[in-house]
């Protein structure tokens, strides 16, 4: 790891401006993904602003037909949460399923959605619950916020804040995770809200979580199951690794696709 | 540099340290608390595995700076008064352990299970909850009876922790 300068503000206020004040400094969230890279020295940084001291971007709360939650909030936070898994128990249960116990005690929401990793769980649930990323200057729908491979819609300086997420009538999430990486080889999040229905697929896509058009078509004649029946996802524009080819994840958002549904209508 | 103050095993710490210190390196090169292992160093394997403010973290993924006032417990603060805690004494009375390197960071993290999920533990939940600790040795199935057993002495409370495990579980 190169050397840094460390700041620790007290509030996104501070940390806003430590941001806009320092050339090249970077956001340190929960450090799951920024560490391990500054490591293998892929990032240096000349400044790292640690959110960990920023009280206001902690916590977890009940608003109306939402739940917010604070960008520092932990993965272990959100997957304990009484009030989230009372009101969205699957994004509990997705919370509950990133990495392993020890990640999940440091790793944020925050960080998982500003990161944008194509095989991240948070976005596929951003995306189907049509949740809000809300920063310091502004708010931005899920749909328009991912916007490629590691991209997002966030500008140079911008600090998320809070997600907040709308309750769904009926919402989970099926995960066929890389036994070795804990991440998603391919998850899909399905989430039903009146007579719509949001199917969002991450580890799969070459440009990062999407939406599968042809499978919330299905469901939204019948949200459950048996409409996926002998539907397939297209393999064009799919990721093909060494853990698996496009054919084989392509399948795989079908079968995760039906696995959420049933875990949603509770067959 | 920069000064950073937390409590280890119960004892406060100050340290002047270069900003990139990991935990880990402040707890063996500073403290020279080599306990704590480092295995993988890309917090896949859990060796470096330790409690801050009661949970468990992998202390080659947190930089020693960003913990400022933080109460750490390392394996070396389990003991107490010269006796094994129930966890440890588990792990030895079932053999939990080949080559040892994994131990401490096993321990540690079978300790968290139990403060996350009670004193009862069936096999199933201790093997989903070592999902963050790999053992190249033993295949597991001594650790896993070492956690159910360990979970099932720590139960005996705080009395019972300050006693030898063996005599407890009589």
């Amino acid at each position: 790891m190169y050397a840094f300068n460390y700041h620790r503000p007290a509030t996104a206020r501070q940390a806003a401006g430590l941001l806009s004040k320092k050339e090249d400094a970077k956001l340190l969230a929960g450090g799951h993904t920024l560490l391990p890279t500054m490591k293998q020295r892929l990032a240096s940084p000349a400044h790292l602003v640690d959110l960990a001291g920023c009280a206001d971007l902690k916590g977890i709360t009940r608003k109306g037909r939402t739940i917010v939650i604070g960008a520092m909030t932990t993965h272990a936070e959100v997957a304990a949460s009484a009030e989230v898994r009372e009101a969205i128990p699957g994004l509990a249960w997705l919370a509950s399923h990133i990495g392993d116990p020890h990640v999940r005690h440091r790793g944020t929401i925050g960080g998982s959605v500003a990161n944008n990793d194509p095989a991240a769980d948070y976005p596929a649930a951003c995306l189907a619950l049509g949740a809000t990323i809300v920063t310091n200057t502004r708010k931005i729908e899920a749909d328009a916020f991912f916007t490629g491979l590691y991209e997002t819609a966030l500008e140079e300086g911008e600090i998320i804040t809070r997600i907040v997420f709308p309750l769904a009538s009926r919402a989970a999430y099926a995960k066929f995770r890389n036994p070795a990486s804990r991440y998603a080889l391919v998850g899909v999040f399905v989430a039903k809200r009146g007579p719509e229905v949001r199917v969002a697929v991450t580890g799969a896509g070459e440009g990062g979580v999407f939406r599968w058009a042809e499978g919330e078509a299905a469901l939204r004649n019948r949200f459950a199951p048996k409409s996926l029946d002998g539907l397939k996802a297209s393999a064009d524009g799919i990721n093909s690794d060494m853990h698996a080819d496009a054919e084989y994840r392509a399948h795989l958002i079908g079968v995760m696709a039906k696995e959420a549904v049933a875990r949603a209508t509770g067959k | 540099m920069a000064t950073v103050s937390m409590t280890v095993n119960g004892k406060a710490v100050t340290g002047v340290i270069d900003p990139r210190t990991l935990l880990v390196q402040f707890l063996r090169e500073n403290l020279r608390l080599t306990g704590t292992h480092v295995g993988c160093d890309t917090s896949q394997c859990g060796a470096c595995v330790v409690h801050v403010d009661g949970v468990a973290v992998k202390s080659c993924t947190a930089l020693a700076i960003s913990l400022e006032g933080a109460e750490v417990t390392t394996i070396e603060g389990l003991a107490t008064d010269g006796r094994l805690h129930p966890m440890q004494e588990a792990f030895r009375e079932h053999h939990g352990l080949q080559c040892g390197y994994c131990t401490p960071g096993m321990i540690m993290a079978a300790v968290d299970i139990v403060n996350r999920r009670g004193n009862d533990l069936d096999e199933k939940t201790i093997r989903e909850d070592l999902d963050g600790n790999i053992c190249r040795c033993t295949g597991y199935h001594n650790i896993v009876k070492a956690i159910a057993a360990g979970a099932t002495a720590m139960a005996g409370g705080s009395a019972a922790d300050r006693e030898p495990p063996r005599q407890a579980a009589e």
